[in-house]
């Protein structure tokens, strides 16, 4: 049987679900974030010796 | 009764806001600041991407060892008025919760800060981790009055992280920035230990207002404000202090010395005729004092940056 009636218990289990949500959708943007920089900047010293290998 | 009801019935479920508690918000805020002081007085950049990931590492991996000691210290949290509203002695969240979180996000942030900056301030951040949930929480609180002194150093890594998060190496610099944490740490808890009835004796935690009295504690919090003030000085022999850390620091470690030294000739009876109005004063000055320390370094740093004076 559905559930007509929200009890307070059922807002917390939402703040719970929603959280996680949040937290894992900035996850996933900081990854991205993080390999985008990663491959585009490069170490400047690191760089001088990929360019003569 | 169905399943439903035994549910609707459990009013202690927990909402997100209880596990984010579990990480101490508050501690963490102090970290992240350090942290980030740490990062930018380190003599070279970094991306800002991988500096605010790096400070966000520092954080969450600050936050992991505190759900490790709610973990860890859940019965003692429970019969202390200060700490029972906690997640787990309010029966909101269970152990075996705070441990799993604790141990995931201890692992998930020193591998994170290892991919995003180096080895050197992954492994800082470990050892912090260990350091505040093994061997102070599990070893040395219960066990010694000097608790605090030895704890402390757990809080004053972060600026050594986020030093390491830029240059990958440790130096007097950024040893100097741990010390000046880990010497403030104790007059700070100390100070507050004279005013806060935090009923420890009753949790059977040994804070040395409790096992050596508190004109004990009165000595021992200006010798270590003496010490302070020696490592604050030590810091003009860095690239890192300017006219901003000559002035915070004079000004501030005169104000903590003399704060300290009418605490030692201050006694109990003098104390509670006045409801400890010049402890609850040193300690709102200790406030004062790392967050000015760290500012003035961070404004030298900005003000070299800008061709304004240079490192004496």
């Amino acid at each position: 049987m559905a559930i007509t009636k929200l009890h307070e218990v059922h807002e917390r289990r939402r703040s719970r679900n929603v959280g996680l949500g949040v937290v894992l959708g900035i996850f996933v943007v900081l990854m991205i974030g993080l390999t985008v920089v990663k491959v585009t900047v490069l170490d400047p010293s690191r760089m001088t010796q990929e360019v003569s290998q | 009764m169905t399943d439903a009801t035994i549910i609707l019935d459990d009013s202690r479920e927990a909402g997100f806001g209880d596990y984010f508690a579990l990480l101490k918000p508050r501690v963490m805020s102090l970290v992240v600041f350090t942290a980030f002081a740490g990062l930018i007085v380190a003599p070279i950049g970094i991306h800002p991407f991988l500096g605010f990931f790096a400070i966000l590492c520092i954080a969450i991996g600050g936050g992991a060892s505190g759900a490790l000691n709610m973990w860890y210290d859940s019965d003692i949290d429970v019969v202390m008025k200060r700490t029972k509203s906690r997640p787990i002695p309010a029966g909101k969240v269970t152990r075996e919760e705070a441990l799993g979180i604790g141990l995931t996000l201890s692992v998930f942030a020193v591998i994170m800060l290892y991919l995003a900056t180096n080895w050197v301030a992954a492994a800082l951040l470990a050892f912090t981790i260990f350091f505040y949930a093994v061997v102070y929480t599990m070893w040395l609180k219960r066990a010694t009055p000097q608790n605090i002194v030895i704890g402390g150093a757990s809080g004053a890594f972060p600026p050594m992280i986020g030093w390491a998060a830029v240059t990958g190496d440790i130096t007097l610099s950024s040893v100097l920035m741990f010390m000046l944490i880990f010497m403030w740490t104790p007059p700070h808890f100390w100070s507050l230990a004279l005013f806060m009835n935090a009923d420890y004796d009753k949790a059977k935690v040994p804070m040395l207002t409790v096992t050596h009295g508190k004109r004990s504690t009165r000595n021992h919090i200006l010798a270590y404000t003496i010490l302070l003030a020696g490592f604050a000085a030590a810091m003009f022999a860095t690239p890192l202090a300017g006219w901003t850390y000559l002035v915070v620091a004079v000004v501030m470690n005169l104000l903590f010395v003399k704060g300290a030294i009418v605490l030692w000739r201050r006694d109990e009876e003098q104390a509670e005729a006045d409801g400890y109005k010049a402890e609850r004063a040193f300690f709102k000055l200790s406030l004062a004092y790392t967050f000015l320390h760290f500012l003035a370094l961070m404004a030298d740093k900005a003000l070299f940056a800008a061709g304004f004076g240079g490192p004496f």
